[in-house]
């Protein structure tokens, strides 16, 4: 597997020379493989959204160096370019964003700058709506008559439709019920699947990040505090807990059992793992820890 | 008995249908009374009604039929207008729509100065008010250098600032991280039982849900459920019909009951739920 992204050691100085002037990154080096799925976790100011905006080039970091595919993204002002289409970024709350007159032209935006032909346009607009699970005759409606769940997926579709190498969302399911945040959850992994891109999602809910996420990320002011598989980052959980994050109620639940003597594993973090531990140890201590 | 502070009264509302289109009834029939000094949470899914019922409360929108009553206020009389929203504060999911000011202690300042308090007046609840939502030190910040959780506070004490019996919140930390939402359900906790303040809360997290006295969860503009946090998230399977998630504590026993064992549901904190495990488990 090829490395998609590459940050050397960047960092971020907001306001330099004011009396506000406050590093949000510091020194980061991180990489993303093809086809991988990492969630970036850190609390409000950790930094997250900064550190995401230079993987397409929209902030250039005060020092460091991001690469993407190899290339280093300020070289030259066409590779910038190519890094926004290759980079597709989904800010917080991407409705607000939406502003064609049909959800087609908005989902078509994309693509169409960066020069396709019609028929080229057309497939993707219709893949991408179909990706997020929109109805083709919502394409010829306003975006602005849609619900708010679908207004959310239609913004998604605009980003799938520019078919990025690395789809990068920065709190994908803000403000949605628990089915939308699992319906999110799920256009998300099946643009994945389909594409083969990679994708890096910044979420402060450690469960989301926890069930889909193959490695987790973990900022704390403006530095990685640690990464790894999500057993890895959660059998950690002082150090989660000490930056500010909220573990898991099953991954807490654990911890407490655990003190209280009973021989389970400390790298649970979802309900089904929660169960089959428990009845693991109901039955005997037999059968695999997950 | 205790009087209610709050009082919805068979409450319909539906949005001004579009040309061409069908219009749908947001609120069916929806009667909720809430007393002095309670703390309700409201859950419900997207689209279930509970922020449009949330909005009844300082008559941003006014009932198709039936009534509500804010302190004995009736929202459909135009003149009680300011004197129901100075006693119905209301906070929103997004503070960037709540927020007007360029620097942070003249955007708490903004409500008290246009309800005419006196200047030094003021000055005390917004340093006051800040103090509440560990701002204190960003009074001289501009505001869009905040962050979302730290926004969010502000707006909080903006409408603290209003010394309001009643604080509506509609989702108030749908933008937070754990460590904003924690700080903020503290300040809302704190205000409730040292200040007396009824709170409202409309939200979807389950564990901010249950620290309120009372839940009601709204599914297509009715109430579906109402009860403690005990009562109302030991109903699992209708709690995940009205499209919610039960706690993972709860969810946990629910799944091992599934399996045959005969466990307790209403173990909902994990102190309890690690009590109910460990006998379960040591048996």
């Amino acid at each position: 597997m090829s490395e998609i992204l590459t940050v050397q050691n960047i960092s971020h100085i907001y306001s330099a020379g004011t009396p506000f002037e406050r590093a949000a990154v510091k020194n980061i080096s991180l990489s993303v493989q093809e086809g991988e799925f990492v969630g970036l976790i850190g609390h409000t100011g950790s930094g997250k959204s900064t550190l995401v905006q230079h993987f397409n080039g929209l902030l250039k970091p005060t020092s460091g160096t991001v690469l993407v595919d190899g290339q280093d993204i300020h070289a030259s002002k066409e590779a910038t370019r190519r890094a926004r289409f290759q980079v597709g970024l989904v800010f917080q709350y991407p409705e607000y964003q939406l502003f064609e007159e049909t959800v087609y032209k908005d989902i078509a935006f994309g693509p169409r700058n960066m020069g396709l032909d019609e028929g080229e346009i057309d497939r993707r607009v219709r893949t991408a709506a179909q990706q997020v699970g929109l109805p083709e005759d919502a394409l010829e409606v306003s975006p602005f008559d849609l619900s708010g769940g679908q207004k959310r997926r239609a913004a998604l579709a605009g980003v799938f439709a520019m078919e990025p190498r690395l789809l990068v969302l920065d709190e994908p399911m803000a403000g949605l019920d628990p089915v939308g945040r699992e319906e999110i959850l799920q256009c998300i992994e099946r643009f994945r699947r389909v594409s083969g891109a990679a994708v890096l999602f910044v979420t402060h809910s450690m469960e989301d990040a926890a069930r889909v996420s193959d490695r987790l990320i973990v900022l704390n002011q403006g530095e990685i505090l640690m990464q790894g598989s999500p057993a890895e980052v959660f059998s950690n959980s002082q150090a989660l807990t000490a930056a500010g994050l909220d573990i898991p109620t099953v991954t807490r639940l654990f911890i407490e059992l655990r003190r209280r003597g009973l021989p389970l594993s400390p790298a649970v973090y979802t309900v089904p793992q929660a169960l089959a531990e428990i009845l693991r140890l109901k039955n005997g201590g037999e059968g695999e820890v997950c | 008995m205790e009087k209610a502070i709050v009082s919805a009264e068979n409450v319909t509302y539906t949005y001004p249908a579009e040309e061409g289109k069908q219009n749908h009834a947001a609120l069916h029939d929806v009667t909720i009374s809430v007393k002095q000094g309670e703390f309700v949470a409201v859950l419900g899914h997207n689209g279930s009604g509970k922020s449009t019922f949330a909005k009844h409360l300082n008559a941003i929108l006014l009932p198709s039929g039936g009534a509500v009553y804010i302190d004995g206020m009736d929202t459909r009389e135009e003149g009680l207008l300011l004197a129901i929203r100075e006693k119905c504060g209301m906070v929103f999911q997004n503070p960037d729509n709540q927020i007007v000011a360029t620097v942070v202690e003249e955007d708490v300042a903004f409500a008290p100065e246009n309800m005419g308090v006196a200047p030094e007046e003021i000055r005390r609840r917004v340093d006051a008010c800040l103090e509440t939502v560990g701002m204190g030190e960003y009074k001289r910040h501009a505001p869009h250098l905040l962050s979302g959780g730290q926004k969010q506070r502000i707006a909080i004490a903006g409408v603290l600032a209003m010394e309001p019996s009643i604080l509506v919140m509609d989702e108030p930390t749908a933008m937070l991280d754990p460590a904003g939402r924690r700080e903020v359900m503290q300040t809302v906790a704190r205000l409730n039982r040292e200040k007396g303040i009824t709170v409202i809360l409309i939200t979807h997290h389950m564990d901010e849900a249950a620290m309120a006295g009372r839940i009601i969860v709204m599914h297509e503009g009715e109430v579906a459920l109402e009860g403690t946090p005990r009562e109302v998230f030991a109903r699992v399977e209708e709690i995940r019909r009205l499209s919610l998630l039960p706690p993972q504590t709860v969810d946990l026993l629910w799944h091992l009951r599934a399996q045959g064992f005969d466990l307790p549901l209403e173990a909902l904190s994990v102190e309890e739920c690690a009590d109910v495990l460990e006998a379960f488990l040591k048996k």
